[in-house]
């Protein structure tokens, strides 16, 4: 029998911020242990919560990329459980009333685009972090109050294919709206995953499991494939699946139940009394919206439309929002806009890659590359000097003319010059010249190539070729 | 106004013990005993609040009808890390040590 | 008929006086507070923690403060606070087992505010424990009596602050109020409570108990004390979202010796079935007194009133059930002996140090909150919340204060109500309707019983109407203080 598979993201994003959600301490990974604490993070007595506006205005932010409702009225409420870290022992989130409602994320599956929608996102405020010894744990206060953004889906993608697809996508456009580094290994996005099969045929979804807290998404896609065949396999038995929450084994490559869930959850919600509702005025919500980026999906088609790339090149480029923003500033500058796409596909990725930097950290302007590519598209530059320039460029920056004059890189056009060179390379190759003569193009690029060396590299090959046919007519 | 699934149920008597391990404290079997006679009875006196006609009335969750309370992004220092530790009833390793936590 | 108030008492208008004109020193000050704590606090029982070293330091620092020519509003007042709120360097116990061994490393904003006026922090007084009971005798430390009768309960929860102004062992006491811990203990020891309305101090680091119903507020010998001590700690609190961004009057120049022109509200439900003729008899003088000296004064109704117990304790109840969560004994405070795994770590901490009225009210709160009964009770007494509220909006279009008793009883005597949580939470019902609703109110000392206990006369304003409050209480204190006209 066939199985539908039915799969959830709840999706825990870090934002961008540079306090936590309600109070004033810093935000940064890799502290000392319990160093970025202060009385209200860490549940002292007596102490209260105030909100982060600039946590709000990146939910809300969020919202308007993805297309959501943004609540005239939301609140703030408890969610009560014990946990060691936990500093109140309640968590600040959003129970019935989140900043941004509805909206949708689209992926691309099998080369057509289908919208997956979204139920709300919300912010809440996240946990400590436990570090598990032998015998007993310890519980490091600096990450409890960072503010962090739970986007829930429906339970509306059909393979781990298409989840994977939707954290992709998602981190597509937070990265657009600047709303949060999206550094996984830092643990900047959370995922709890909700899954059920059903056979074919059948309307009413099946039993779903949670898989609890996964970091990366090839983690998502390997744990959702084990899921979904587990899930399948007990039905095929059948058996029945149990409604639980499970935790995916990276070593062993399983799915297993989790001991602390045994306890029943009631999480006795209610409005925080100490924080007051939000009801944000419309003007604030308008100047955010007037100030969006462009989605990537948008960005993507219209670098396709307006500078005439592949679609291929396109996608390559708006992956990441600097890497388009310096497409476009070169591209504007260029008549050559491929041109400025291969470079940056190619030579920067690499190059970035190597040194693992982010696009802002090259030094190459917009303006120079853009330069670059005149140079090689005049003639000046060939492609292996070109690529050296390149590399100067992105390493120390700089003005590609300049460093082709400085270092002697441009290519001799010159026909009195190169004339004399294409002689003496007739006069002492002879067998070459007598080919090419019988109709041999191969012994062309021979003598070619023996102009080239004798230039030191620095002969433009067209004009060569030029100059050797004609003497070889 | 909230409304999930299942809060509005008809009020039942109380049970002291499932309760009182929802909010993690062990009760002695006289303090159990104890307390379900004397909560019994407060819960019964509380029930004086459906008497009144509430329908229709806004729920008052905050004493002032202020909304849009915000602070700005700004990083303030927080506490003393050996004031923090100070406090701790157990540490290790710069941690607040607690019992074996599992996941 | 009402005889003097407090006369012997010190205040704090009174030294700041001589500390101006330097006929003392504020070293000279402390050091008198300090002996009458040690001469009278045995019998009394109001302090948890004195740490007089320190009091004589901060003392000697605002001395210096003077002689450098730089004033303070209260530089050099001692001021004693109740164990709830976080003074820095100084323990918060909550008068519970839970708290043993946590040093605040902050100051509350309102003691915060208070220093850098230089007032002197000299020790901490007991309560209920979180602020729970009606008599301090649900402090897990000891007992507090009452100065005016030692066999007698001081009320609660602020009994320590009360006992400590009317025995003299301070000038002024801070307390907290979430269903009248001010005004009862205030009117039970025979000193002023003011409770100010919510949102009027900022309650941050006040240990909370129900944060909606939550206020700071002073116990002192006098009204003026109270407008001193308010006007310094009142306003605008970054640190606190629900503390209102509301300009401060000038409470002292609302302080005049007549009441011409105002109107006086007396709520009918305030003076039926349980109030104890000894408590209504001066009550009902006061009333007059307060009529003789030019208010206009009506009946008038609050209907909801008979359901403002019940609601308080839901919400209260609720609100404390998650506040009191984070006594886990995992960053501070102490830890029941328990390795084995988190939970029963949690389990016995909490079982080990909570008393009994706490886990009740802790157990209260989490069954009205949990799954199946929020609408029933939450929601619904936060509905019941709102027609009370509207009850005082509509009193307060037409008058500018109501004159009510505090509690329905005299004090208690130790031990009498122990154990009977329903019978104790009745006695709140004067008290917990100005919390449910945010308003203020006072409590004024206005005469006693035969057996020469006190009595308190209630004074609740609107939101924000300390001023009237405190211009009515003024002036009836100030006309009870004067001797009566005669030949």
């Amino acid at each position: 029998m066939d199985y539908i598979p039915s799969i959830g993201l709840e999706v825990h994003v870090q934002l961008r911020t540079r306090s936590k959600l309600f109070c004033g301490c810093g935000t940064r990974y890799g502290a000392e242990p319990n160093s970025q604490v202060c009385p209200v993070c860490l549940g002292y007595p007596g102490t209260l919560p105030v909100v982060n506006r600039e946590a709000v205005r990146l939910t809300v932010v969020t919202g308007l990329m993805v297309g959501s409702e943004i609540s005239p009225y939301s609140k703030f409420d408890r969610k009560s459980y014990f946990y060691p870290d936990m500093p109140k022992n309640f968590q600040i989130s959003q129970y019935d009333r989140p900043l941004c409602l509805g909206g949708a994320v689209a992926i691309d599956v099998e080369g057509a685009s289908r919208p997956i929608p979204l139920k709300r996102i919300h912010l809440e405020e996240d946990t400590a972090k436990n570090t598990h010894f032998e015998g007993f744990s310890g519980v490091d206060f600096n990450r409890a109050g960072v503010p962090l953004m739970e986007i829930v889906s429906e339970p509306e993608m059909h393979s781990p294919e298409e989840a994977f697809a939707f954290l992709q996508a998602l981190k597509e456009i937070l990265l657009y709206a600047g709303v949060s580094d999206c550094n996984l290994e830092q643990g900047n996005v959370r995922c709890d995953v909700n899954c059920s099969v059903r056979p074919a045929g059948s309307k009413a979804l099946g039993v779903k499991t949670e898989i609890k807290n996964r970091n990366t998404f090839r983690e998502v896609l390997h744990a959702l494939r084990h899921e979904i065949a587990r899930q399948v396999g007990v039905l095929e038995a059948g058996g029945a699946v149990g409604q639980e929450t499970l935790r995916w084994d990276v070593a062993a490559g399983v799915t297993v139940g989790m001991r602390s869930k045994e306890y029943a959850h009631d999480y006795r919600y209610f409005p925080e009394p100490d924080l007051l509702p939000v009801a944000l005025p419309r003007a604030w919500v308008e100047d955010w919206r007037a100030a969006l980026p462009e989605p990537p999906r948008a960005r993507r088609a219209r670098l396709a439309r307006e500078y005439g790339l592949p679609e291929y090149d396109a996608g390559v480029l708006t992956a990441d929002p600097r890497s388009a923003d310096f497409f476009e500033a070169a591209a504007r500058l260029s008549p050559n806009p491929k041109a400025v796409s291969n470079w940056i596909m190619t030579e920067m990725q690499r190059l970035l890659a190597e040194r693992s930097l982010a696009p802002s950290d090259a030094r190459i302007t917009p303006r120079a590359l853009a330069d670059l590519v005149a140079l090689v598209d005049g003639g000046t530059l060939g492609s292996t000097g070109a690529r050296e320039v390149f590399a100067v460029l992105f390493a120390e920056g700089g003005d590609p003319a300049r460093i082709v004059a400085e270092r002697g890189m441009a290519q001799v056009s010159d026909a009195g010059e190169m004339g004399a060179l294409a002689d003496r390379v007739i006069a002492e190759n002879e067998a070459a010249a007598a080919d090419y003569r019988k109709g041999k193009q191969a012994a062309l690029q021979r003598l070619v190539g023996q102009v080239m060396r004798l230039s030191g590299g620095r002969a433009n090959p067209r004009v060569v070729a030029g100059l050797l046919r004609e003497r070889l007519k | 106004m909230t409304s999930e699934e299942g809060r509005g149920a008809d009020a039942a008597a109380i049970d002291v013990a499932y309760v009182a391990r929802l909010a993690r404290i062990d009760l002695t079997p006289e303090e159990q005993a104890r307390f379900q006679r004397q909560l019994d009875e407060v819960v019964a006196y509380v029930r004086k609040i459906r008497e009144p006609d509430t329908s229709g009335i806004e729920p008052t969750a905050h004493a002032v009808a202020v909304r849009n309370v915000f602070r700005d992004d700004a990083p303030r220092p927080g506490l003393d890390r050996g004031e923090v530790m100070a406090n701790a009833p157990a540490v290790v390793q710069g941690l607040f040590r607690v019992p074996q936590i599992v996941e | 008929m009402a005889e003097p108030v407090n006369r012997a008492l010190p205040t704090a208008h009174a030294a700041l006086a001589r500390l101006r004109r330097g006929e003392c020193s504020s070293e000279e000050l402390v050091r008198d507070v300090l002996g009458r704590i040690r001469a009278t606090d045995g019998g009394i029982g109001a302090y948890l923690w004195v740490d007089e070293e320190d009091a004589l330091g901060q003392a000697r620092a605002a001395d210096a403060r003077r002689a450098a020519g730089n004033e303070g509003r209260l530089l050099g007042v001692p001021v004693a606070v109740k164990d709830v709120l976080n003074v820095r360097g100084q323990p918060c116990t909550c008068a519970s087992r839970i708290l043993r061994g946590y040093v605040a490393p902050y100051d509350a904003t309102a003691v915060a505010r208070l220093r850098a006026e230089g007032a002197v922090f000299a020790g901490r007084t007991n309560m209920d424990e979180f602020a729970m009971g009606s008599t301090t005798e649900n402090s897990a430390v000891q007992v507090t009596r009452n100065p005016r009768d030692p066999e007698r309960v001081p009320g609660g929860s602020s009994g320590g602050a009360a006992a400590c102004v009317a025995a003299g062992e301070a000038v002024v006491a801070l307390g907290t109020d979430t269903g009248g811990s001010i005004r009862q203990p205030a009117a039970f020891c025979g000193c002023v409570g003011l409770k100010p309305s919510y949102g009027r101090v900022s309650r941050y680091g006040l240990t909370a108990f129900a944060s909606s119903l939550d206020q700071i507020g002073t116990l002192s010998a006098d009204v003026r004390d109270a407008a001193l001590m308010l006007q310094v700690m009142a306003g605008a609190d970054c640190m606190d979202s629900t503390c209102l961004d509301a300009p401060v009057p000038d409470y002292g120049a609302a302080l005049r010796d007549d009441l011409r022109g105002m109107k006086l509200g007396i709520p009918r439900e305030y003076f039926v079935g349980g109030l104890a003729p000894e408590v209504e008899t001066p009550v009902r003088a006061a009333i007059e007194q307060c009529r003789a000296l030019g208010a206009e004064v009506a009946e008038l109704s609050l209907p909801h009133t008979e359901y403002a117990i019940a609601t308080y304790y839901v919400i209260a109840a609720a609100e404390a059930s998650a506040n009191l969560a984070r006594f886990d004994g995992v960053r501070y405070g102490r830890r029941a002996r328990a390795e084995s795994d988190p939970m029963t770590m949690y389990c016995r901490t909490r079982a080990e140090g909570f008393g009994a009225e706490v886990k009740r009210r802790v157990i209260l709160g989490t069954y009205v909150l949990s799954s199946g009964y929020y609408d029933a009770y939450y929601l619904t007494a936060q509905r019941v919340r709102t027609l009370i509220r509207r009850d005082f909006e509509k009193a307060f279009a037409h008058c500018d204060a109501l004159l009510a008793p505090v509690a329905p009883s005299l004090p208690w005597r130790l031990g009498e109500a122990a154990d009977d949580p329903l019978k104790m939470y009745l006695g709140d019902i004067y008290t917990v309707t100005a919390n449910l609703a945010g308003i203020c109110g006072m409590s004024v000392p206005c005469g006693s019983s035969a057996d020469g206990l006190p009595v308190g006369l209630q004074i609740l304003g609107p939101a924000l109407g300390e001023e009237k409050v405190l211009r009515v209480g003024h002036a009836y204190e100030a006309s009870a203080s004067r001797p009566a006209a005669g030949p």
